[in-house]
């Protein structure tokens, strides 16, 4: 049992320097064989791994990770969580998501830092318009919460915003789910690292999937740079890098991995107390609780491996950054970087058992995969654990593509993708 | 960002290009005659290479022409450009 983090914890370390903390999660040698090992130390897969344990009672399982776990797109986003998508489909999903986020530091006993500071998503000519109040209407149908604001009540909830109607894209007015916010990224990982590691999951960083065995259409193991491990179900939450192991297991995904980028400023006193997003734009942006301000811009729109991104798109998104706030025109950006996003044709996620049995996927969440990250690791839980998909994500299948039911939340889902 | 060297203009920026996927996919001759997987996987399914891939790709806001072209994804090096209906000049499996 570990210790719980509390402020009498924090006082009592305290008095040895916090020299005396004990490790979070230990470092284990993979065992022989699992019941199921999850290849992805991400947000996303260390949910699965949690929830496995917590409510399907499997605890001989392993998270493996090439790199270190939270490394790759979950320490890369610009963490703005958000359930106001368009479709029924992606409400209960991302809903199902945002409520357990809303419980989410007191379950794991590690504080996400999650902030339901709003997420304001801005309408620049009448289709936008027409789009986000038919959205609004949606979401509320679906019992999430959404309004509908006019320019001047926009100005009023952001005060730094630039509403006047002479800029290029004015603001004609936005949407305001109050309930959204932003979460600390890497506490998300290292809460549910901890949570597992507490459970009996084995968390092995720097171990590389080489390969997956089969035997005929059954999954037996995988191979490892740690070396061969046997298990019967393989849950692969791998991002970017989807389609790299699905070719090694002989199946083809409708991916396409492309670099997103983001940038973050130098940090300043607290300016803006919300997120906004511009869909037509293209550019969002919150501040940290550092200060940086966290600016997201947009794909690029070609395939791409190497976590760099085209200088015009970062170009593009801060034209559009300084239309919209004026006050930012002094600003100097302080890092930038690229991850690379897994993008479904309808910019909807797989959450799906394959044709092969005992392989689980979980990918193609593109741009928009960390707010939902302790729903989809619930529900991939669900569906390993059970072979069979939870009624919230049934929709969400890989024969979508076969059946032509898609989820086509591109430019439905209050950003582009 | 990198230099593209299209076959009709020369070099010049990427950000003149838009990506056009995957190259020599073959579009079926009788498409009324495939089943359900078989339109799944012509217009969906994706190789997604991690490495040297086969792409088309546009000059947009130059020449408006399609070319081939074979990039590592991994680095985003080319390797080699070439026209429409031209055989690849490197092999495949790079």
């Amino acid at each position: 049992m570990k210790n719980k983090y509390s402020i009498f914890s924090l006082i009592k370390n305290a008095f040895s320097y916090h020299e005396n903390w004990e490790k979070a999660w230990k470092d284990p040698e993979p065992k022989k064989e699992y019941d199921a090992v999850i290849v992805g130390g991400g947000g996303h897969g260390l949910a699965t791994a949690y929830y496995l344990a917590k409510k399907h009672n499997m605890k001989n399982i392993a998270v493996v990770e090439k790199g270190w776990i939270g490394g790759g797109n979950t320490g890369r986003n610009t963490t703005i969580i958000r359930s106001n998508y368009l479709w029924d489909a992606s409400a209960g999903l991302y809903d199902h998501a945002l409520k357990i986020w809303e419980g989410l530091s007191q379950e794991l006993n590690y504080n996400v830092m999650f902030s339901q500071r709003g997420v304001m998503n801005l309408a620049h000519n009448l289709q936008d318009v027409r789009d986000l109040k038919r959205r609004t209407h949606a979401n509320r149908l679906n019992g999430i919460d959404a309004v509908y604001l006019n320019t001047e009540e926009v100005k009023k909830f952001c005060p730094i915003i630039n509403t006047s109607q002479d800029i290029r894209y004015p603001v004609l007015g936005g949407t305001l789910q109050r309930r959204a916010g932003t979460a600390r990224h890497d506490a998300v990982a290292w809460g549910y690292a901890r949570g597992a590691d507490e459970m009996g999951v084995d968390i092995i960083q720097n171990c590389e999937v080489k390969g997956i065995k089969r035997n005929g259409d059954t999954v037996e193991g995988i191979e490892t740079t740690k070396g061969f491990i046997k298990t019967k179900k393989i849950g692969v939450v791998a991002a970017g890098h989807s389609s790299v192991i699905a070719n090694m297991a002989g199946l083809k995904l409708p991916l396409e991995s492309k670099p997103l980028q983001a940038l973050v400023s130098e940090p300043v006193k607290p300016i803006i107390d919300t997120v906004v997003m511009s869909n037509a734009v293209h550019a969002y942006v919150s501040q940290s609780d550092k200060g940086e301000l966290v600016i997201g811009a947009g794909t690029d729109d070609y395939v791409s491996y190497s976590q760099k991104g085209s200088h015009d798109i970062v170009e593009g998104t801060l034209n559009a950054i300084l239309e919209l706030y004026p006050i930012f025109s002094r600003m100097r950006m302080l890092r930038q970087w690229g991850g690379i996003v897994d993008i479904c044709p309808d910019a909807s996620p797989i959450i799906s058992k394959t044709s092969i049995k005992g392989l689980y996927f979980n990918c193609g969440w593109g741009t928009g995969g960390f707010k939902a990250t302790p729903g989809s690791g619930d529900l991939f839980a669900h569906t390993i654990a059970n072979d069979e998909p939870h009624k919230l994500n049934a929709a969400f299948n890989i024969n979508r593509f076969v059946s032509g039911d898609l989820v086509d939340e591109h430019g439905a889902a209050a950003v582009a993708h | 960002m990198f230099l593209i060297n299209c076959p009709f203009c020369g070099e010049r920026e990427q950000s003149e290009f838009k990506a056009g996927g995957e190259a020599h996919i073959i579009r079926p001759k009788q498409p009324t005659e495939l089943s359900d997987d078989e339109w799944a996987e012509y217009l969906f399914m994706r190789k997604n290479i991690k490495g040297v891939q086969f792409e088309r790709w546009n000059h947009v806001h130059g020449c408006r022409k399609w070319f081939n072209m074979v990039r590592d994804t991994s680095n985003d090096q080319i390797k080699a450009v070439y026209k429409m209906g031209e055989k690849p000049p490197v092999k495949k499996n790079v």
